[in-house]
This record gives C-alpha cells, structure tokens and sequence, in this order.
C-alpha cells in the first residue's frame, strides 16, 4: 500500500511537477474520506444488526444477504426524497446547516494517523486541531436549529449546544492529561510515546484509565449518542434539531453524526489503545505472531472495537435527564478530570512513572 | 460508611457494567424471531381462519339452510336465502359471507348442525377490492373442495373434545 503510494507519487511528480501537490493531496484526501463515508454507511447497518441482535432479533436481512445491501438501499431512498425548504426558514441557512455540520467532521480527520506516516497533515498541533474541528460541529446544529424556525428543532439545538460545549470541557482536560504523559501534540508522537512498553502495558490508558472513561463518555456525549441524545430525543421532541430536515439534508446529517462517531473511536484508539500499535508487541509467543500484521489493521480494529461499545451503550442505557446530563458533566467529570491532571503530573515528576 | 460504599460503586460504573454484561449476553443468545414467509408458527387445529363449505363425501353439498348460523353470527356477515330442489329437499339458493364484517368467532362453525359451514386453518388471503372479500356459496364450497382432506383431519382431532 505504502510502496504504492510511493511510486503513484513519483510518476505525479515527473508528469505535473509543482502542480502535483494540490493534486496529490487530494488525491489523498480522497483517499480518506471515501472509506469514512462507505464506513458511515455500514456502521448504520452494523448499529441496527448489533441492536437487533442484542434485543434477541436478528435485524435487517431483507435487502442482499444478511441485509448488507440495506445501506444502498437506504442512501438510494434518501437520495431520491425531496428536500423540502420550510416557508418560514432562513433558506440560506438552513442549506448551509448541513455542509456545516459534515465539514469539520470530515476535515478533523486530517490529522489521524492510521500508520506510521499515513497521515494526511502531520501538524504538530494535531490535539489541538482535532479539538478545534470537534467543536465546529456544534455550530452546523445551531444553524439548523434557528434556520428552521420551528420549536422543537430550537430546543434540540440548545440542548445539544448546552451539551457539547459542557462536555467539551472534561474531553479537553481529558487529553491534557495525554498530553502530559506524551509531551507532544502530535497525534503520530501520542503513539509513538506509547510504543516504549510491552505491546499493550505500554499504552496510556493504564495511566490514565479514568481519563480513558471520562474521554469516551464524554466522546458519546459529544457526538449525541445514546445515552446522551437528548438533542435528537425521539420521544419528546421529535427529532431534535434535524426535524425540519427531509431527503439529502437529513442524510448528510446522519453522516455527519456518524462520522463524528467514528472520528471519536479513532481518537479514542490514538490517545489511549496505542493507535496503529501491535497489542501483544514483545510479549512472549503472541508477539511474534502478530508482528507481522499491519499497523492500519490494529487501528481500525481498535476504531471499531469503540464503535461496537457505542453501539452496546445504545443498546443497554435509557436516556439521560437533562439536569442529570448537566451535573454528569460539571459536577463529576470536570472535578475528576481536573483531579487527575495533577495526580498525572506529580506522578510524572516521581520515578514510578513507567511510561 | 454507607456513604462511602456507594460513592465508590457508582464511580466504579458496577451497576453499569451489569447492564452492560446483560445486553452482552442477550447479543449472543438465539434469536427468537419467526422469519414469516419462509418460517412460519405452528397452527392449532382449531384455528378459524378462512370459512369453507364442505360437501358429503358423495359430492353432495352439506348445508340444509337451517339459518342457525345467520341467526347467531354476532357480526350480521352471514346473508342465507333458501328454497326447495327439484327432488324436493330444502337447499341454499345464496349464502354470502361479508369478510370484512366477519370477526372470526366460529359460532357459526359451532351452531351447524350438520357441519357444513367452517372454518379452516387458511389465512394467507387477500382481496385487491373491497368487493373481493364478499364470499359467494360457490367460492365457499370451492375453499372447501381445496381443503377437505385438512378440514377432515382437524375435525376428527377435536372430536373427542366435544
């Protein structure tokens, strides 16, 4: 694949010179971003078999064998639906809600590295990109929210906004916490510091494993997901902030969401499971076993074993109560976070630190 | 100290996990579903589905016209005009049965005296007009041509509970 990539970008280079770049880079981009999107497809079936399977049923099974045709049958209906602009919305706005809810969920992924070195921009301030893309995302609900004029889409996008800027800060203290034990911001160092250990052992979430919690769960609440989905709340105001949404708007929605899904459990798997990491590296049989297999499929291993605990949270938690969801952010996970930011730095200074 | 106790048990997330470990499970056990066109629930023998009139075994159409089902449907579905044969015995001239009034309760099934109207295990049926549900006599006694050998058998398996 490497090698490939390589050659690919020598042959560009002779043909087009300076003008390759642009080129090249999306070219990479492209690279990225069809996978997410074929990913995003399948984790809706995936979220549906897993919830049928964990409710004794088997799912969708109609649509190709074991229903995995069902996500191109889904997109086709969604792409064949009108797209209907409410009389009463801001109509520029509430088609520019969409675009800016995807965008940041796909440009955040810029920065992950699924291998060594296959990483689309190497920044030294990858945390801090990611954060900043992250915290985009809520704008694109906002906007849908006041565009469509309609109340239970406001009250969706203030409960989702109070949200994710209330978990933000406990996910952000969360991984200053890695950023201590890495002393990097680059997202490609974060692995690399955690490459010292023996496979697994070395990795940050036995340091840091409440922050390891703290940081999916509050990775849960940001993307709005069971149990934190009081922004989309079915059962009280309909659908949250994307009810006025119908056809192709809904569905970049749903994308958007279920990127920000997967970009979590890539982060999850970057900062705390030791990214592209061999697990059993030098441990005794197993390492030598499993050496040989590449970084990109430990990382994406490790990306959907998240994936399948978001879906497993879906499956087992009933949805928070707002003053719950509130005092679950500020009264527990901030105190602890901000707790283990100190514990972290004192123990960095002691010579028991082993990683 | 109490206090104490379930300070740490919430944070630990124990009663979290439990849930977690039983969905975790549920994930793994058979599925129960009946996947209907190609598996189907087992029937009773005395499941009252679509009606059917049956005939003797001499080909001799059973209803005699007594009215006694008409008069008991509580659903007012059954319609019976009645007048005499050439060789002098009392027959049904109409005998219509509204599905769509019909709710499937079987007193008529019960009140036959001689068996003639019942009910039979069929229930994959489907009218495209409203007036395709309206059953005449001779589509009853077609149901019943079709599906005798079964009617039958069901028949003689719920005799002895009479």
């Amino acid at each position: 694949m490497m090698e490939l990539l390589q050659t690919l970008q020598l042959l560009g280079q002779d043909l087009l010179g300076p003008a390759w770049l642009p080129v090249w880079t999306a070219v990479k981009i492209m690279i990225i971003i069809l996978p997410i999107m074929g990913g995003v497809a399948y984790l809706t079936l995936a979220e549906r078999k897993v919830l049928g399977f964990m409710q004794i049923r088997p799912g969708p099974n109609r649509v190709g064998y074991w229903g995995l045709l069902q996500p191109v049958a889904d997109g086709l209906k969604l792409l064949t639906k009108e797209f209907i602009i409410p009389n009463g919305s801001n109509k520029f706005l509430f088609v520019a809600a969409p675009v800016l809810a995807l965008t940041p969920a796909l440009a955040a992924w810029a920065v992950v590295p699924f291998d060594d070195g296959m990483i689309l921009a190497d920044v030294n301030a990858g945390l801090l990109y990611l954060l900043a893309m992250t915290s985009l995302g809520v704008y694109g609900i906002i906007i849908a929210g006041w565009a469509s004029n309609s109340k239970y889409a406001f009250l969706g996008a203030l409960r989702s906004a109070a949200q994710i800027v209330s978990y933000e800060l406990a996910m952000g203290f969360a991984l200053v916490c890695v950023l201590l034990a890495a002393q990097s911001m680059n997202l490609g160092e974060i692995v690399r510091g955690q490459s010292h250990g023996t496979g697994m052992l070395g990795w940050y979430w036995i340091p840091l494993f409440p922050m390891f919690v703290v940081y999916f769960i509050a990775g849960v609440a940001e993307t709005n997901r069971a149990p934190f989905d009081l922004a989309e709340g079915e059962s009280e105001i309909v659908a949250g902030f994307h009810v006025e949404y119908s056809g192709m708007g809904f569905a970049i929605f749903f994308l958007a969401e279920y990127a920000n899904m997967i970009l979590i459990a890539a982060m999850t798997s970057v900062m705390f499971l030791g990214g592209w990491l061999n697990p059993f590296h030098g441990w005794p049989v197993l390492g030598a076993m499993t050496d040989a297999i590449p970084g990109l499929i430990w990382m994406l291993g490790k990306m959907s074993a998240m994936l399948f605990i978001f879906l497993w949270f879906r499956a087992t938690f009933p949805r928070y109560r707002y003053d719950q969801l509130m005092r679950l952010g500020w009264k527990v996970f901030i105190p602890l976070t901000l707790i283990w930011v100190v514990v972290v730095a004192a123990w960095m200074q002691t010579p028991y630190w082993l990683w | 100290m109490n206090k104490l106790i379930n300070f740490f048990k919430s944070f630990l997330l124990l009663e979290l996990l439990k849930g977690m470990s039983v969905t975790g499970k549920y994930f793994f056990a058979r599925h129960i579903t009946v996947e209907y066109p190609e598996e189907k629930t087992p029937q009773s023998f005395r499941f009252r589905g679509l009606h059917a009139q049956r005939r003797y075994p001499n080909g001799e159409e059973r209803c005699i016209g007594c009215k006694l089902c008409e008069a008991v449907c509580p659903a007012l579905a059954i319609k019976i005009e009645v007048a005499e044969r050439a060789d002098g015995s009392r027959r049904t001239t109409q005998y219509d049965i509204d599905l769509t009034k019909c709710i499937f309760c079987g007193f008529c099934e019960e009140s036959c005296p001689v068996d003639a109207i019942v009910e039979t295990r069929v229930y994959e049926y489907h009218g495209e007009k409203r007036g395709d549900l309206y059953y005449t006599k001779e589509m009853l006694l077609a149901v019943g041509d079709k599906h005798e050998e079964q009617i039958a058998k069901d028949r003689a398996a719920d005799a002895k509970y009479r």
